[in-house]
């Protein structure tokens, strides 16, 4: 008895390590786990992409629930997702910032016009500081930040519909709620 | 043929002019060179998130370039490397780092492999004991015997070539 317990040992380890693998097969290591998620989204300063004179900074947007999606014209995938959130914001559902990311602003207003706005309000970071203060790494990226301003959900590439309706959808009522 | 060696020698400057205008966009822009021995240092402490496997100094993605120009501005601001490391990860995670910081979500990873080791020699030292044990017992007297004889016969072939 004893004895096959002993030849089970490597068996077990054996499937415990395949698990691992098998688990590390479906993880996507270019999802890291954002340190900023449940805390105060960074303050920034930036230009609006429609006037660039007029400023908006993080704390015009305390008091309500919002989305920041970054962008820029040159990102593919940034193109795969602007149907999603033309559609998303057809009954305008919430407030959803555009920071558009490292682009000109020439190329940034045409992409508006020839794609369609689905931005609340769309400003500009033409250095990448704002992006990097947010930990952007690639864009698109999406954050979700509650009323008092603290981050609550970060995606990272294209937003589908999918991610929508199951995580983004039932975390804005619980936000919006409370 | 001066006139060729006045073309060569000159096509030759403005080879080396070229060549340095290039190097100079490639190397830190840091004047002071202790300051751009920390930048270079710190930048391979990084991971690009790009391009996960380069560090920020190897990496030409252009987050990395950014990321670079950060360091720069914060050395020349007269920040600690503490204090920039400390920037990094509080926008990308201890991921940024190569060498994992050491708190308790990071002890397994300090600590496992030196766990296994142990746990590895305390098996290895157990089976090696038992195979001995079991060798020792298990003969018999008259494996004694054949032993013996079988000695004392190799000791008669000795000698022979």
């Amino acid at each position: 008895m004893k004895r096959t317990l002993y030849f089970l040992v490597p068996l077990l380890a054996f499937i415990a390590l395949t698990a691992f693998f098998l688990r590390g097969l479906s993880l996507d290591p270019r999802e890291i786990p954002s340190p900023l998620i449940g805390k105060p989204a960074p303050a920034f300063q930036t230009p609006k992409l429609a006037a660039p004179g007029e400023n908006v900074t993080n704390k015009d947007m305390l008091g309500q629930v919002w989305i920041l999606n970054v962008w820029a014209s040159w990102c593919v995938p940034c193109r795969e997702e602007h149907p999603v959130w033309n559609k998303f914001m057809r009954d305008k559902p919430v407030t959803l910032v555009g920071l558009n990311y490292k682009d000109e602003d020439t190329n940034a207003n045409r992409w508006l016009r020839d794609l369609g706005n689905p931005y609340t309000l769309s400003i500009a970071d033409h250095d990448g500081r704002v992006g990097i203060d947010f930990g952007v790494y690639g864009v698109p990226e999406t954050f979700v930040i509650d009323r008092t301003g603290v981050i609550r959900y970060k995606h990272i590439g294209a937003m589908t519909a999918a991610v929508l309706e199951q995580k983004i959808v039932p975390l804005l009522q619980e936000l919006n709620k409370s | 043929m001066s006139r060729l060696l006045v073309r060569a020698t000159g096509a030759l400057l403005v080879a080396l002019w070229m060549g340095s205008a290039f190097a100079n966009e490639a190397t830190p822009t840091l004047a002071d060179p202790v300051a751009a021995k920390r930048e270079v240092e710190l930048a391979a402490q990084l991971r690009c998130l790009v391009c996960q496997n380069q560090s920020i100094a190897e990496s030409n993605a252009p987050l990395a370039a950014d990321l670079r120009k950060q360091l720069r501005e914060q050395i020349e601001a007269g920040r600690t490397d503490a204090q920039i490391v400390e920037y990094m990860t509080a926008r990308y995670g201890d991921f940024v780092l190569y060498k994992p910081p050491f708190k308790p979500e990071t002890l397994v990873l300090w600590f496992g492999p030196a766990i296994l080791l142990v746990i590895g020699g305390f098996v290895l030292a157990r089976t090696l004991r038992a195979r001995r044990v079991a060798a020792a017992t298990n003969l018999s007297a008259q494996d004694h015997e054949r032993a013996a004889s079988l000695l004392a016969g190799a000791g008669k072939g000795a000698g022979k070539p």
